[in-house]
């Protein structure tokens, strides 16, 4: 059995690793509420923005979207593999590293043989992971974390967008976690570009509303695509932002569950040792003073 | 009318305007009550609005205007 000492330093190191651990799930739980109400926030625009799209798209030729619509066959491949900058959020970041891998060695294996899968990364866990994998590697924007805004991520976004509209890649895939709620996310792959148009689903609707348009129908559109795009990235970000810290906040709150357990097999363990160096000690006075009697 | 000003940010004016000027891209226009439905895109420039408390003005970086049944969508961002 372990010594009352070492037992005793066991006690200390997981006593104030439990407090670490909690003090992380506390700060996820408060980050994870900004993050969450970020996502409503931008809920009404994004529904908006789809509604007026919805309304013209009906009466636009997709050709006219600024070439965001142009199917291409799928020869040069680009994955967008968000994850965060940071670590301990349990299998958040190492299940999109483990899809985004599992996607270039089967669904995406032709153009990978041919050296056209490149891996856009956000988030230096994957990063750090995808520039060890030899010639996937485009770029990273791991700074975008220290400042989620609109404005940064349309800046990712216009930039991919030139990308694919220069004819560098003919398939554009967001991969991140999905937030369902703080114990569950999904790991989604989502068609970034090119885009399909969002059609009504309401048909009467649109035409009912006699609206004017200006400049025109196709100018709106070729005005809006783009900020759709942009808005589709800047929720891909958001959900992942808040799936982070779900997860981490639920791996924390784990492990603290963890540590309190081991902490009482230890205390158990102490107090068993203590009783035993008890005992000891008054059978070697007993067993002293029997002997000074005889 | 009812006006809202919404950026993928947050919503940044919600409630009850007389009238509002909007950077079209074909030039300044300006809304009032019972305007017909129009859908605009909107250039970088300033959004005035204004409400029975005084003259509000937001700075937007282009954008859309939506104009149905008395109800003024701005999206800005």
């Amino acid at each position: 059995m372990a010594s009352l000492k070492e037992v005793r330093l066991r006690i200390a190191s997981v006593n104030s690793t439990q407090q670490i651990t909690k003090a992380m799930k506390m700060v996820s739980a408060a980050k994870l509420r900004r993050a969450q109400d970020a996502i409503v926030q931008m809920r009404p625009f994004a529904s908006k923005l789809r509604e007026i799209l919805e309304n013209l798209s009906s009466s636009v030729d997709a050709s006219e979207s600024g070439g965001f619509a142009v199917v291409r066959p799928a020869e040069k491949i680009l994955i967008v593999a968000i994850t965060s900058n940071r670590g301990l959020a349990g299998a958040f970041n190492s299940n999109i590293i483990r899809y985004v891998n599992r996607a270039i060695a089967a669904e995406y294996k032709q153009q990978h043989q041919n050296g056209n899968v490149k891996v856009l990364c956000i988030g230096k866990k994957a990063s750090d992971f995808f520039n060890k994998k030899p010639g996937v590697f485009l770029r990273h924007h791991n700074e975008i974390f220290n400042n989620l805004t609109f404005d940064n991520t349309a800046a990712i976004a216009q930039q991919i967008m030139n990308e694919y509209a220069a004819g560098n890649y003919d398939r554009v895939v967001l991969v991140y976690n999905r937030f369902k709620n703080a114990a569950v996310q999904y790991v989604t792959s989502e068609a970034f570009l090119p885009i399909t148009p969002p059609v009504s689903t309401d048909k009467k609707k649109g035409a009912a509303n006699d609206y004017i348009f200006e400049p025109g129908k196709a100018e709106i559109v070729q005005d809006l695509i783009p900020r759709s795009l942009k808005t589709q990235l800047y929720k891909a970000l958001l959900d992942s932002n808040a799936s982070e810290h779900g997860a981490r906040m639920t791996a924390m709150s784990k492990a603290t569950d963890n540590a309190g357990e081991l902490l009482r097999d230890l205390r158990l363990q102490y107090n068993k040792a203590r009783q035993a160096a008890i005992t000891n000690e008054i059978l070697e006075i007993v067993g002293g003073a029997e002997a000074l009697k005889g | 009318m009812i006006l809202e000003i919404i950026s993928p940010e947050k919503k940044l004016f919600s409630g009850e305007a007389g009238s509002v000027t909007v950077p079209g891209s074909n030039g300044l226009f300006q809304v009032l009550n019972n305007h017909a439905p129009i859908i605009s895109t909107l250039k970088k420039g300033t959004v005035k609005v204004e409400t029975a408390e005084g003259e509000k003005s937001f700075e937007i970086n282009g954008g859309v205007v939506e104009v149905l049944n008395n109800k003024v969508i701005v999206l800005a961002g």
